[in-house]
């Protein structure tokens, strides 16, 4: 953790720092927007239930209702194993995804005739909703994890293959000519040039693979699970526990905030020489 | 020791020999048969206007292009693709952005496997050459264009090679700059003296540096004539020799423009 704030501080000392009052009133705009947001879920909720029953109120809870219904959730212990049940199955999938995504991509930009081969494949396969996939996952795998984490993989692969084969084809040739008559091998023109080079868009592909797996699970717990959020919201619709269904999509909401900011740390701390390039 | 012999040169032959060395892409000649020996430790200028084959010759030597005919012989063997004793400096600079000043000029002492002390000492000691002392933590998004081109040429000193290609160097950076990076390669090369072939389209900035400027014809590109620069260093742009040259090149240069029609 440590590692990651370091870096930080040195980058943001390069740029101008932006002004006290006006860093507080960018963050002052923000916690204002959601604040309305959940003002007027109130106003509506509120308002249907005791002024003018524009339909049944049981439809849609008010924002207490969800936090109520949350603190429940919490104390059964049910909402922690949800999310653990989830995020174990998006890491594992994911991961499989990352790894299988970036070495595919670099074999596949750094050899023509494997990109001649593979690529009509994935491009075949590529507009294909992964959901379509998911039933006939559900049969060839089971409905334990497997089928879960194998589904969540299969999606995620797209994106970082697709990102990584575009970052290797826009490597700058002038840098791979500068790095041979440096005496670089072929091995180390991959190492040092193609690699750091292709690393920003690699970087942007994993970000959008792990969003996308947070996108899938959710279906696939609907489909075939006893566990995870999906289920929680799926098996919530079944009893007519509205506020539990609501609960389910905020946490996966928040789950993806955070997510999505530690990644983004880790991307600028990764690239932080490009920071430096922009100020 | 064996590796010496195959540096130094015997007396009389020259560093780099190009005999009829041509390029052709497709149909379109590039470059006719161009025959020129360079002297060890020379300071040749490569000078026409774009479209001569100029480049096309420097990436030659350099191993980016092979000959479509004829041969171009480094230290009397026949140059195959792209080698450590000759380094390269490029117009658009060509630094690995994700590397600081000082990795970047550490890169060669790198891949020979030097130490990484060893690496960082030279690194500095070049930095230092090229007047970057204080900026080794930089990255090059952070640097000014005359900075950059000093860290590239940094980078390719750093390695050593006995031959220096120079490919429009200069060519991006604005007058004043333009002018003191001239001077300082120049005193750099008085003191840690390579065989320099450098690429330019102005006239000047050939008398100014070369021992040897060759003029290149266009369409197609070939060597027109060849200059021997007696004016003794430092070069003055306003002694009457010089000027005298640079009018005379000018109107070589000026037939071989006019030979493109409308530009």
């Amino acid at each position: 953790m440590s590692a990651t704030t370091l870096p930080a501080i040195a980058t943001a000392a390069e740029r101008p720092p932006s002004p006290w009052p006006q860093r507080l009133a960018n963050a002052g705009m923000r916690c204002l927007a959601i604040l309305i947001f959940i003002g007027i879920w109130s106003v509506v909720s509120l308002g249907n239930q005791y002024l003018w029953k524009f339909f049944n109120p049981v439809l849609l809870p008010t924002p207490i209702d969800v936090v109520r219904a949350g603190i429940d959730a919490v104390q059964t212990g049910e909402l922690q194993a949800n999310i653990i049940a989830s995020m174990k199955r998006v890491i594992q999938g994911f991961g499989i995804a990352a790894i299988a995504g970036v070495v595919v991509g670099l074999a596949v930009g750094t050899w023509k005739p494997l990109e001649k081969l593979v690529e009509p494949m994935i491009e075949l396969l590529r507009p294909i909703p992964p959901l379509a996939f998911l039933p006939m996952m559900v049969l060839w795998f089971g409905i334990g994890e497997m089928s879960k984490i194998a589904f969540i993989a299969y999606a995620a692969f797209f994106p970082v293959f697709t990102t990584t084969v575009e970052g290797i084809k826009y490597v700058d040739p002038v840098l791979v000519r500068a790095a041979s008559s440096l005496g670089a091998s072929r091995a180390d023109l991959f190492r040092y040039v193609v690699l750091p080079a292709a690393l920003p868009s690699i970087i942007t592909g994993l970000r959008l693979g792990f969003g996308l797996s947070f996108f899938v699970i959710v279906a696939a717990e609907f489909i075939a699970a006893d566990s995870g959020l999906g289920y929680m919201i799926n098996d919530a619709r079944t009893f007519f526990m509205v506020s539990q269904m609501l609960l389910g999509a905020v946490v996966i909401g928040l789950i993806g905030f955070v997510v999505n900011i530690l990644l983004r740390s880790l991307e600028a701390w990764l690239l932080r020489w490009r920071v430096a390039t922009r100020g | 020791m064996p590796m010496q012999a195959t540096r130094l040169p015997a007396a009389g032959r020259p560093k780099i020999d190009i005999r009829g060395a041509a390029k052709r892409f497709g149909k379109m000649v590039a470059l006719e048969g161009v025959d020129l020996e360079l002297r060890e430790n020379s300071f040749t200028c490569l000078l026409g206007p774009s479209g001569c084959g100029k480049s096309t010759l420097l990436n030659m030597i350099a191993g980016f292009a092979e000959p479509s005919a004829g041969q171009v012989l480094v230290d009397g063997r026949p140059v195959q693709g792209p080698s450590a004793d000759r380094g390269v400096v490029f117009q658009e600079y060509a630094l690995f952005p994700w590397r600081t000043a000082l990795d970047n000029v550490a890169f060669g002492p790198m891949l020979k496997g030097r130490s990484k002390s060893e690496q960082q000492a030279i690194a500095r000691r070049y930095l230092s050459l090229v007047g970057l002392a204080g900026h080794e933590q930089k990255y090059p998004g952070n640097l000014s264009g005359g900075m950059k081109q000093r860290v590239a040429i940094a980078r390719a000193l750093a390695n050593d090679p006995s031959v220096l290609l120079m490919d429009e160097p200069f060519g991006a950076l604005d007058a004043q700059t333009r002018e003191t990076l001239q001077e300082e390669l120049l005193r750099i090369w008085e003191q840690d003296r390579k065989t320099v072939v450098f690429v330019t389209h102005s006239i000047s900035e050939a008398i100014f540096l070369a021992d040897r400027i060759v003029v290149m014809a266009t369409r197609p590109g070939a060597v027109k004539q060849v200059f021997d620069v007696e004016i003794p260093r430092p070069r003055e742009r306003s002694d009457p020799e010089f000027v005298r040259l640079e009018r005379e090149i000018k109107l070589l240069v000026r037939a071989e423009v006019q030979k493109l029609g409308v530009i």
